[in-house]
């Protein structure tokens, strides 16, 4: 699924993969597609099932993205983002 | 100081990484105080506060890369105080934190202070509720309370300790508030006094596997004489034998002098724990998940009831800071321009004082002629010391003094307000082109101070293939030894006398493209790296965009000035003594009929002449491997010691001698990649070689810049021999 159709098709309620949030958009961490030691990291940023996370800003080449996780700017490249799935409630 | 730091510490004799501290207590009342907090949070501050010690902090993630040592007294008690590598956690996910977690919790510390960032409480109590479940022996430090009252940050300190059940202090350690009341509590909570510490409840089928082991553990704990004072909570062991963490385990072998695991007991009461876990669901992966965020719940708890946004846009400021640093439209061009503003304030500034300090030396250097011609002094003897000794150490610090005394202090005031970590960000995409670490891009920064501690730097970078990247290309981006070079090069060559704008805005385009060279061939030799003898993908990447702090001007004029140009200059005129010497006694002693001097370049020659150089020009840079800040003031001698040499008074002086030993555009563009692309300095290979532990990896590390250069320089030369014909 491209970025744009993923966005478009968006709604509350259904996951998608954090890189496709849009600047200035909020979600919530359901599930992270990680095993073992990178999956550590990843938790220690913040980033457990539940967590609130806004998508910042882009870098001047669009990848990577900041988002602000628990407070702290923090920024993932896209096919890490990838890996990380979120979810909108109302 | 750490990192862009240039200490002996810092460059010589750093702790390899893995390695836990070595301390010495000089008497048994003597305490020992661990430092701990998530990267980035005044933590070094608090150090320098603390211990007087100019240590150099930073202002990104992974700065303190080794644990740095210090000690204060307070009411005639000695504590030693121990800086360990900022982490996110103490679930070792990288060699960092592994050194961070055993030192906490295996180093016989008295009491750990957890450093927090005002600014960014929920994030940091993450790592407190970690490193409490470990231990009571805490003093939770709020530092930065001046950045939070600045975002309308309210902390409830006393309802804060009132929840970790462990004394809670507010700093603001840059302007040393708080510090009394900090070692106050230090002492108390050393001293032993109970503290009643926070324990974190886990769901129900959780805590029934920790109460199958718990007991066992902590009969077999109490058993152990090696576990004096009770130092290791049996919970919390328990919880992590659970877990399943092998380096844990291991560590605490090591510390108890035996695996519990061989207690049979406790590894059929651990197998039963274990299994009725996965019975509920609970894979190691959904353990770890459930442990975490069971620790994030608390978090979010703890920090909803003690902290108070006034302002819930508080970080707008450095929102719209980011959107001018690492915009698409503005990004690049404004830290291109910010470079260039570097440069330019440094080559016009130095201009001047160079000029005089050569004037000065030239005026030192005939009372000195003088004085060694009243006593009648031999020829030989006035020649070593005053034609190649006080003439080398002359020129090192002429030419190189004004230059570092300029940059060094804007490059720190960069470092300091939080803008490197923007730089990485924005470069990031070319490094993943590259299959490179992210956090490259923050080593390629240090190494523009010293490429040594940009090689320690690298521990930062957790895969062990990108960490080798890193280190083997950090030569490329020049260190401040080079940056005086390719000034006064760029300067003499290509700088037009006439016209004033240009004699400054040339030189300084020159030396921003001479930078993106270098970033383009750290780019280049990573992605051929990656594609030959290093291949792999990238692996997951994260970095932090700290807040934005407004550097302490003074404070970073006189540390660079004390720290690195000091440093730099003092090691420069160290070895530019002894080559002083050494080359004007090469020019001056025959063999036969022809000087050792001559005999040795015009054994070099050949081979330079095809990279568009000279047998000097190599000389100087082979007798410049223990600093390369001495290789133009040796080229210089090496041209002028055997015949009477005139007095050098400016940079246009010195592009008459080169020219007449004819340099031509050529020769300088030459040198230039020669001097990005060339062995790294002593320092530098004794640092690799002590980082990899591999002879085979440093002599690679000699080998793949030097045949790049040599490459680079060959094909430059000979291309323009045959378009211009020169």
């Amino acid at each position: 699924m491209s970025k744009k159709e993923c966005q478009t098709i968006w709604q509350e309620g259904t996951d998608m993969p954090l890189a496709y949030l849009a600047i200035g958009d909020k979600a919530q961490v359901t599930a992270l597609d990680y095993q073992g030691a990178e999956r550590r990291r990843m938790l220690d940023l913040g980033l457990v099932c539940g967590t609130m996370v806004e998508a910042l800003q882009k870098s001047p080449a669009g990848d990577p993205i900041a988002y602000f996780i628990r407070g702290a700017v923090i920024a993932l490249r896209d096919e890490d983002a990838k890996r990380i799935l979120v979810r909108r409630f109302a | 100081m750490r990192g862009m730091g240039l200490t002996n510490q810092s460059t010589g004799t750093a702790m390899a990484a893995g390695v836990g501290p070595v301390i010495i207590r000089s008497d048994p009342q003597d305490r020992i105080i661990a430092l701990a907090g998530n990267p980035n949070v005044g933590k070094s501050t608090v150090f320098n506060a603390l211990t007087g010690l100019n240590q150099h902090t930073g202002n990104w993630p992974g700065k303190t890369v080794a644990n740095a040592q210090g000690q204060y007294l307070y009411h005639e008690v000695k504590y030693i105080i121990v800086d360990i590598p900022g982490t996110y956690s103490l679930m070792a996910s990288s060699p960092e934190e592994e050194v961070a977690r055993d030192f906490i919790c295996f180093g016989n510390v008295d009491t750990v202070v957890v450093v927090m960032d005002a600014t960014c409480m929920e994030r940091n109590l993450n790592l407190v509720l970690q490193i409490l479940e470990a231990t009571t022996k805490v003093v939770v430090c709020v530092n930065l309370l001046d950045e939070a009252e600045k975002k309308q940050i309210c902390i409830d300190l006393d309802a804060l300790s009132a929840s970790l059940g462990v004394p809670v202090v507010g700093t603001s350690a840059r302007s040393k508030i708080g510090l009394e009341e900090l070692m106050q509590a230090v002492e108390r909570v050393s001293c032993g006094a109970g503290e009643r510490g926070f324990r974190l409840s886990y769901n129900h089928k959780i805590e029934a596997a920790i109460a199958l082991v718990e007991p066992k553990v902590r009969e077999l704990l109490q058993s152990i004489e090696s576990n004096r004072g009770n130092w290791l909570d049996s919970r919390w062991l328990s919880l992590k034998l659970l877990d399943g963490d092998q380096t844990l385990r291991a560590a605490a072998t090591d510390y108890l002098g035996k695996d519990l695991l061989c207690d049979h007991d406790l590894a059929k009461n651990l197998d039963e724990a274990t299994s009725l876990l996965r019975q509920s669901g609970y894979t190691p992966d959904a353990l770890r998940d459930e442990i975490v965020g069971e620790i994030m719940e608390t978090a979010v708890r703890v920090y909803d009831a003690c902290v108070t946004l006034k302002n819930r846009c508080y970080h707008s400021r450095d929102r719209k800071l980011d959107r001018i640093f690492t915009s698409k439209a503005t990004g690049i061009p404004i830290m291109l321009a910010l470079l260039g503003l570097i440069f330019w304030l440094t080559i016009t500034g130095a201009n001047y004082p160079s000029a005089c300090l050569a004037q000065f030396f030239a005026w030192l250097e005939g009372k000195l002629t003088i004085f060694f011609a009243f006593f009648q002094a031999p020829d030989w003897l006035y020649g070593v010391v005053v034609l190649g000794l006080y003439k080398t150490l002359a020129w090192v610090v002429s030419v190189m003094l004004p230059p570092m005394a300029i940059f060094f202090p804007l490059f720190t005031l960069l470092e300091d307000s939080g803008y490197l970590p923007r730089i990485a960000f924005n470069l990031d995409r070319y490094f993943k082109k590259a299959c490179a670490h992210g956090k490259q891009a923050l080593t390629m920064c240090m190494g523009f101070g010293c490429n040594a501690c940009g090689v320690i730097g690298c521990r930062i970078i957790d895969s062990p293939r990108e960490r080798m990247i890193a280190m083997l290309t950090n030569t490329v981006v020049p260190c401040n030894g080079r940056f005086p070079m390719l000034i006064a090069v760029i300067t003499m060559f290509f700088a037009s006398e006439n016209f004033f704008a240009v004699a400054y805005v040339l030189p300084t385009l020159l030396l921003v493209a001479v930078i993106v060279f270098a970033v383009f061939m750290t780019l280049a030799l990573s992605k051929f790296l990656s594609k030959t003898i290093l291949k792999g993908l990238p692996s997951s990447f994260a970095l932090e965009l700290p807040p934005y702090r407004r550097p302490q001007i003074g404070t970073v004029i006189v540390r660079s000035v004390l720290d690195r140009t000091i440093f730099v200059l003092g090691r420069a005129v160290m070895v530019a003594a002894p080559a002083g010497v050494v080359i004007w006694l090469m020019a001056n002693l025959s063999v036969g009929d022809i000087s050792l001097l001559a005999y040795c370049t015009n054994f070099l020659d050949p081979f330079a002449r095809m990279l568009g150089m000279d047998g000097v020009i190599l000389l100087a840079f082979l007798l410049g491997f223990p600093a390369n800040e001495i290789v133009l003031p040796l080229i210089i001698m090496g041209y002028v010691a055997g015949g009477s040499m005139a007095d050098i008074e400016s940079l246009s002086t010195l592009k008459h001698i080169l020219v007449a030993n004819g340099w031509t555009w050529l020769t300088a563009v030459c040198v230039m990649i020669f001097s990005l692309l060339h062995f790294p300095c002593a320092t530098t290979c004794l640092t690799i070689f002590k980082e990899t532990k591999s002879f085979k990896w440093t002599l690679f590390s000699i080998l793949l810049p030097l045949l790049t250069g040599c490459l680079l320089c060959f094909l430059v030369t000979q291309t323009t021999r045959i378009l211009v014909m020169i």
